[in-house]
């Protein structure tokens, strides 16, 4: 098939997972190989020490530059393709294989990737809002003994992300998915010595197997019905079944591999407990990329999802549900990574939402935003924690770096990052003009827009006809972006206003982090100002309109009107959409900024919540009941019956049956052997007619 | 002519064997060994004027290896008379099983 970008620069595309490949193989090898040895011997210790000391900072020179260096290069490339892209006007995606994975019968599957306006659009978020976060990971992790694993890991996870987005084909993508996931698994243990941390690791790698079996059945169900496992041709083959079970079915399967991926209900569990890795691994991974993964895949498998309205109204209240649950243990956290982390997860219900409702661009736009303003938050946070780390590490004080409870007034010893932190949540929160304010409300009256007129209003789902579920979906949105407002403003508040509470002895050492982990933030604060201009609602026409739902048309445009409605909303109604999410966002930061103004104790001096605050800071006492409904069985089940039953008791069965067998053998050829050499020679004959007989006898 | 050939090897062959399991003496017993061997090879002989030269290089192959196979297996009388004053086979039992 030719394509309009045959022989430009996208012909490099293969390139883009390489290059942070080649990173990781560098800095892995580098973390591997021995500590350089400097010679031993001559001067004084005073000066070998310098030289080791020197000989570390080059190695330490030398990841930096690889690490953020590959990152770079891979933008650049991704920068040249995307214009390349912009330059043709692509219509049809731009496949390559290069080589053939597994050609098994009538089941082929090829390397390949596929470059198309959605897949470079994801290229452009991981290399860019990546090469911001290897930055700022230089001044982060810099004190850290395992700096050239950290970066190795770094650059592993992008080179898996971007196989996840340019592969071609359903299983190529599931080698990203899989790969993204350890990665994830590797960085949230990353400081593995502690258990609870190793452990974080493994609930993550665990939930997502649940959600991988879903995307593998998904898997196994297209190949079964359309014998096709690329992008192109499965879509192509399944487009012609729609509203049957078996698309249905595929769906809501992909949806479960995304549920796990992407944090969303009953499987949103191992995100929060994911923070125990360092922080501009939740910025890059849990907040920006993978966990974004789920609505990529939505998005590219739009034409299944389009031609299963069921399964999209699912997505769309699974999405709706979990923003407004997760978002309710946000008001409650004191860890500021666990607000952070549970606003993730919220927002990754409303780009379900938007994906689930049909207006993928919407939920990308959402994605791209987020990716900005939630790496910003993160990075922020990271800062702070940094800031409070060096701190009690300078007054040789053990304790918590992340507790708001042990922070406030920090606007003063760290002007930039909280200026920053502020654009943060202002974005988030949905203030006009920053990029949330666009993204959300795109969101919120697309759904508002579905269930007045559309294929999804008139479905209906366990008797619940559709658009009246919709509306409810509509309902929960707005109420999280009351939620959102308060808890963000909370956070804010607590952190950067009132008194300080780090401690009278720490206050001295509290201080902005190096330009290295300022520049980047300060580029994102930028990016979350400035994000809604990718796509500016026509409502509101501050310059080009719709740039990137343009941009994504020949990707999701035929699936988003398949689902969208008839009828577009009056501009009336619109205004009015707008003017209830931006009073409700004033109203979460107006009432969020009198109530958090409070002076409070910090962490040591505090009482644990009570009554339903408690409940919350608990997260509904979820771990808990896992814990108990199937950890604890389980455990039982592993070590009493499997293990000390079966395991142990067909052991001891199998030994005892082999020591009786060799004991009786043993007794025998003992008999036999006794050194009678005539015994042997009549047994010899004895034998030898034996077999004289046998064969004549036959 | 090849029919009485097969029967002088069957009966020097069932001597042997008879001697083999009967005689109690060490040499005897190895002598009868022998004639079991050179029982076979009268055989051998017998069915090479029928089936080409592969019987006389089978022959051969016998004679060489019984010669090496008579020069251990005295060596090992000898140091079995030494050791044990005797050579009767039924008095060496030293190996209770």
């Amino acid at each position: 098939m030719t394509s309009a970008l045959d022989g430009t620069i996208a012909e490099f595309g293969w390139l883009l997972p390489l290059l942070p490949l080649l990173g990781a193989l560098i800095n892995g090898f580098i973390a591997l190989a021995p500590r350089l040895r400097t010679a031993g011997g001559q001067g004084t210790v005073a000066q070998r020490e310098a030289v080791a000391d020197a000989s570390h900072l080059t190695t330490k020179g030398i990841v930096s530059i690889v690490g953020t260096g590959v990152l770079l290069l891979a933008f650049g490339l991704t920068i040249a393709i995307f214009a390349a892209m912009r330059g043709v006007g692509l219509e049809q995606p731009f496949v390559r294989t290069y080589a053939s994975w597994m050609p098994v019968g009538s089941l082929v599957v090829d390397w390949g990737i596929q470059l198309d306006q959605l897949s470079i659009l994801m290229a452009l978020v991981i290399t860019g809002v990546g090469t911001l976060i290897h930055l700022f990971s230089i001044g982060y992790m810099k004190a850290d003994p395992g700096y050239a694993r950290y970066f190795a890991y770094l650059n592993l996870f992008v080179a898996f992300m971007l196989v996840l987005v340019l592969g071609s084909s359903y299983p190529v993508l599931f080698v990203g998915w899989e790969g993204v996931g350890l990665c994830s698994y590797l960085l949230i243990g990353f400081w593995f010595s502690e258990r609870a941390n190793a452990d974080a690791g493994k609930k993550a790698f665990v939930v997502n197997r649940i959600g991988d079996f879903g995307f593998l059945v998904a898997m196994f169900l297209i190949w079964a019905t359309v014998g096709k496992l690329d992008f192109v041709g499965a879509h192509g083959a399944l487009a012609g079944m729609s509203g049957s079970a078996v698309v249905v079915s595929i769906a809501l399967f992909l949806f479960l591999g995304c549920a796990g991926k992407s944090a969303q209900l009953p499987l949103y569990v191992w995100l929060p407990d994911a923070m125990a890795g360092p922080t501009p691994v939740s910025a890059l991974i849990h907040a920006a990329t993978m966990v974004t993964a789920g609505v990529y895949l939505v998005a590219r498998a739009s034409p299944v999802f389009a031609g299963a309205p069921e399964a999209s109204l699912v997505v769309a209240i699974v999405g709706a549900i979990t923003a407004f649950f997760a978002a309710t243990i946000a008001l409650r956290q004191w860890d500021i990574k666990k607000v952070l982390a549970y606003s993730t997860v919220s927002q990754l219900g409303y780009m379900f939402v938007a994906v689930g409702t049909g207006a993928y661009a919407a939920g990308v736009f959402h994605l791209v935003t987020h990716a900005f303003f939630k790496a910003l938050l993160f990075l922020g946070a990271g800062s702070v924690i940094h800031a409070l780390h060096h701190a009690y590490h300078h007054s040789g004080r053990h304790d918590d770096a992340q507790d708001l409870r042990n922070m406030g007034g920090l606007a003063r010893y760290m002007p930039a990052t909280a200026v920053a932190m502020a654009i943060g949540t202002l974005a988030i929160v949905g203030i006009p003009p920053l990029s949330g304010f666009f993204s959300k409300d795109e969101i919120l009256s697309a759904t508002f827009a579905r269930a007045s007129s559309s294929p999804l209003g008139t479905t209906s789902l366990l008797g619940i006809p559709g658009d009246v579920l919709l509306y409810v979906v509509y309902a929960l949105g707005l109420v999280t972006a009351l939620l959102t407002a308060v808890y963000m403003t909370r956070m804010l508040v607590l952190a950067f206003a009132g008194e300080n509470r780090t401690g009278a002895g720490e206050q001295s050492a509290l201080h902005e982090a190096p330009a290295v982990m300022t520049a980047p933030v300060i580029v994102l604060a930028l990016l979350a100002l400035v994000g809604g201009w990718l796509n500016l609602p026509a409502l509101i026409p501050l310059g080009p309109v719709g740039v990137l739902e343009h941009w994504l048309e020949p990707v999701v445009g035929t699936s988003a009107r398949r689902l969208a409605g008839s009828t577009p909303l009056a501009h009336e109604t619109e205004w009015v959409l707008v003017a209830v999410a931006v009073a409700t966002a004033m109203a979460g930061i107006g009432y969020a900024a009198m109530q958090f103004r409070k002076p409070i104790q910090d962490k040591e001096h505090s009482r644990a919540d009570t009554g339903f605050a408690g409940v919350l800071s608990n997260a509904y006492g979820v771990d808990a009941a896992i814990d108990a409904a199937v950890v604890r069985p389980v455990n039982v089940l592993a070590g009493g019956v499997l293990a000390r039953g079966i395991d142990v008791g067909v052991d001891r069965t199998f030994s005892a049956t082999g020591r009786l067998l060799a004991r009786t053998a043993s007794f025998i050829g003992s008999r036999v052997q006794d050194g009678d050499v005539g015994k042997y020679a009549w047994l010899v004959a004895a034998g030898a007619l034996a077999m004289l007989a046998a064969f004549t006898l036959r | 002519m090849i029919a009485e050939a097969l029967i002088v090897s069957a009966i020097l062959f069932s001597i042997g064997v008879v001697g083999v399991l009967t005689r109690r003496n060490a040499i005897i017993l190895f002598m009868c060994a022998e004639l079991m061997l050179n029982a076979v090879n009268l055989s051998f002989v017998a069915f090479a004027k029928m089936h080409g030269v592969t019987g006389h290089v089978f022959v051969i192959m016998v004679m060489t290896i019984a010669a090496a196979e008579a020069a251990v297996g005295l060596a090992v009388i000898i140091a079995v008379f030494r050791h044990f004053g005797t050579v009767d086979l039924a008095s060496l039992r030293s190996l209770r099983g």
